[in-house]
């Protein structure tokens, strides 16, 4: 609401009269998205230097369907168009970002499509969706393209003994242990930008040091790996890789950095951020283990978004100076 | 010394700088003082004049009517012009008292006899701080004397001063603190004589670190009285979380601070108390910090209550050009204003005109379900499940996780990225929780 006074001596102010708070945090949706945007350019950078600077192509790809798509859609929806926002190229970006370098662009732009289209305006646009949109994208292509999306290529660095099988497949496939200096690195073989952890940290951290990432999930995660994974390889080291290299192998941080921590598909409260993040764990660790696939992240954040709303429900936190629960 | 807190809270930037190094002024008398009859938490007084009656500075104008009610005094030499609605920063009309201001007729003042504080009685405290008119400066302007009249049953053991001044831009409670550093322990020694407490803690955000040196000092030899750094957050002075901070201890739902033991009394209420009890003068001026990036000449005043906030703005040079918002009291829980002939009342801490730049609003978008709201609520609510089931009318569930227990902070509202009026919605949805237990109690 806004009137217009005069004010003695003749000054004009116009009055605004919203009630309080009247201050405002600097965060804005678009803001934040495109901060999160801006994380990954560490993975960007390291997928090009191991991959080849022709891999910008599909990042092109991908952001540009995927912009494409949420435009087309809002408009025949005649919805606002939000582009600006930040949302629809994250969401492109992260998908080809976990994609296997030299992936086809003509598969890329269909993921893209799919990711916006069915991960995320089908539930009505942006803060509605269920599932991550990238991943709902990625699960598509992992569908549609199996062999395609399993094709690894050498890194630009390896040395002779690095295959351009990814440091899981060649751990589960034939027992080759990667050193956890390569996976820091991230000169090994696996998704563009995912298999340098020291470029995945380098925007977690700064993701987790502006408010933006919530610390309980991607700890959480780390956690429940060292529990869940350690637990395994105490029993058979032989059998089973350390809790290190399992955080360190495939997609593990960048899942617990940018995909788990997706604000809309994770549970809001505090409690409920641990049992998500130990959730995603334990279901990584039984597919990675048990499962006919070397990875595993991907399907564990997506089984785990399923349970985000229950979780929410069963988390309240206690309200401040409230008394133990007393069940009705 | 680290700092104590509680849990949740957001950071807004401050603008304490506008004035925090600006000593009080006094305001010199308006032409006309709107004095509201209500001006505290309760029943509106009852005018003791009529029209045409001549009032000297500090003489008793209406008396409280009932337990939970306050005198008012006139704050100039005057005559009475009227008795009638008027405009309050509350944003609706009270009954209120004009007096016209009678040119050089300064000298005039009345004063209760002073008390000495060494030989005083709790008794005696009471009747004084609840005849001077005295109340809580923190706001919420509920009677002091009230909150120093515990039912016998209820055990206190510890009174706290509220020094924090956690909103931002205001530094009334700073200077103060700085200013007048032993009236301040004289003010909080009479209430802690009053309610037969030994102990007393002045609760000081760590922003202020001067004021924590200057009372640090000035309680060193003083028995019982402790000095505690806080961290510097929103809402640490919120009643709860001061008292949370400093005893660890946290009020239930729906309970008061006497119930864990404590007494909350904001600066300036200590202060008033001195004045009333030593001075023997009734509370007849706010003090209150005028700034804002839209205000001209910010300052730290004196303001004889029932001031127009237009004739302070113009003693404070004017507003700029870009100002947009005028409010009373401080940016996060104050009152936005539409008519500048409203008065300051006695517990007015504030006057803040705001930029577009400082006022900013950007577009509201979809909830992103983030838990930021969830993660900085004080009170451990969910702010934004709160606003959905008020949006969604499911007003049982709203109740259900709490919704009255809401104190209307605004820290949700401040942090959410997605700008939506979270704390709005729920200030909306309370309104009707509680209208809905009121109608269940007298369906009863």
């Amino acid at each position: 609401m806004e009137t217009t006074i005069t004010v003695e001596p003749k000054q004009k102010v116009y009055f605004d009269l919203t009630t309080s708070p009247h201050l405002h945090s600097q965060w804005s949706t678009a803001k934040v998205m495109w901060f999160v945007n801006l994380a990954l350019v560490p993975c960007i950078a390291s997928a090009l230097i191991f991959f080849g600077i022709q891999q910008i192509l599909i990042m092109l790809v991908a952001v540009l369907f995927a912009v494409g798509t949420e435009a087309a859609i809002q408009a025949i929806r005649k919805k606002k168009v939000t582009l600006f926002d930040g949302s629809a190229a994250l969401t492109g970006l992260l998908l080809s970002l976990t994609l296997p370098p030299n992936f086809s662009l003509s598969a890329t732009a269909i993921g893209s499509v799919v990711a916006i289209g069915l991960g995320k305006q089908i539930f009505g646009g942006i803060g509605y969706n269920i599932f991550n949109p990238a991943l709902v994208g990625r699960a598509f292509l992992q569908a549609a393209f199996p062999v395609q999306i399993t094709t690894w290529t050498k890194p630009n660095y390896a040395v002779d003994s690095i295959t351009s099988a990814t440091p899981l497949a060649a751990f589960k496939f034939d027992n080759l242990l990667t050193e956890t200096y390569s996976l820091a690195i991230g000169n090994v073989g696996g998704s563009l930008g995912e298999t340098s952890a020291i470029a995945v940290l380098i925007g977690g951290i700064f993701l987790i040091a502006v408010g933006i990432v919530n610390w309980r999930i991607p700890i959480s995660m780390i956690i429940g790996m060292f529990v869940f994974g350690g637990a395994l390889w105490i029993i058979n080291p032989q059998q089973y890789p350390s809790p290190v290299f399992q955080i360190f192998a495939g997609s593990f941080l960048f899942g617990a950095m940018f995909m788990a921590t997706d604000w809309v598909t994770s549970p809001i409260t505090g409690k409920g951020m641990w049992i998500f993040g130990l959730g995603i764990s334990l279901v990584l660790i039984l597919i990675r283990t048990f499962g006919g696939l070397p990875e595993g992240v991907m399907y564990s954040i997506l089984f785990m978004n399923a349970f985000v709303p229950i979780i929410n429900r069963y988390t309240r936190p206690r309200i401040f100076g409230e008394q133990k629960e007393v069940k009705k | 010394m680290s700092s104590k807190t509680f849990r949740g809270g957001v950071h807004p930037k401050e603008y304490k700088e506008l004035t925090e190094h600006l000593p009080f002024e006094y305001f010199p008398a308006p032409d006309e003082i709107i004095l509201p009859l209500s001006q505290h938490l309760g029943k509106e007084a009852k005018p003791l004049v009529k029209k045409g009656d001549e009032v000297i500075l500090g003489q008793l104008v209406a008396q409280p009517d009932g337990f939970i009610s306050a005198p008012i005094h006139s704050s100039v030499n005057g005559k009475v012009l009227s008795i009638g609605k008027e405009v309050t920063p509350l944003g609706f009309p009270k009954d209120s008292i004009v007096i016209k201001a009678s040119e050089n007729s300064v000298d005039k003042k009345f004063t209760f006899p002073p008390l000495d504080p060494e030989t005083i009685t709790p008794d005696e405290i009471r009747q004084r701080v609840a005849e001077a008119g005295i109340v809580g400066q923190g706001g919420a302007a509920f009677p002091t004397y009230v909150k120093l009249s515990p039912p016998k049953d209820k055990v206190i053991d510890v009174v706290i001063i509220n020094g924090c001044e956690c909103e931002p831009y205001l530094t009334r409670d700073y200077r103060f603190m700085i200013e007048r550093p032993d009236d301040l322990i004289s003010g909080l020694k009479l209430i802690m004589k009053a309610l037969g407490v030994k102990r007393g803690v002045i609760g000081i955000e760590d922003n202020k670190p001067e004021a924590i040196k200057i009372l640090s000092h000035k309680v060193e030899y003083e028995e019982g009285i402790e000095v505690v750094s806080l961290k510097t957050k929103y809402p640490q002075g919120a009643e709860k979380m001061l008292i949370k901070a400093v005893t660890g201890k946290e009020v239930p739902p729906g309970k008061l601070p006497m119930d864990v033991g404590a007494v909350i009394q904001n600066i300036g209420t200590a202060i008033a108390i001195h004045d009333a009890v030593v001075k023997g003068e009734p509370l007849t001026h706010a003090a209150l910090t005028v700034s804002g990036l839209g205000i001209r000449q910010p300052k730290n005043l004196y303001v004889p209550v029932g001031t127009a906030i237009q004739n302070i703005i113009e003693f404070c040079g004017g507003v700029t050009e870009d100002a947009v918002k005028i409010i009373v009291g401080g940016p996060m829980m104050g009152i936005a204003q539409y008519d500048l002939q409203a008065p300051v009342m006695k517990a007015t801490s504030g006057i803040l005109v705001l930029t577009k730049k400082e006022a900013t609003e950007s577009e509201e978008t979809p909830c992103l379900r983030c838990g930021q709201c969830v993660d900085a609520c004080p009170l451990n609510l969910m702010p934004t499940k709160l606003a959905r089931y008020t949006q969604l009318k499911r007003y049982e569930d709203a109740e259900g996780i709490g919704i009255t227990v809401c104190m209307e902070c605004g820290t949700c509202a401040f942090t959410c990225p997605a700008n939506i009026p979270l704390v709005q919605w729920i200030r909306l949805g309370k309104q009707k929780v509680l209208q809905m237990q009121k109608e269940r109690a007298t369906t009863k």
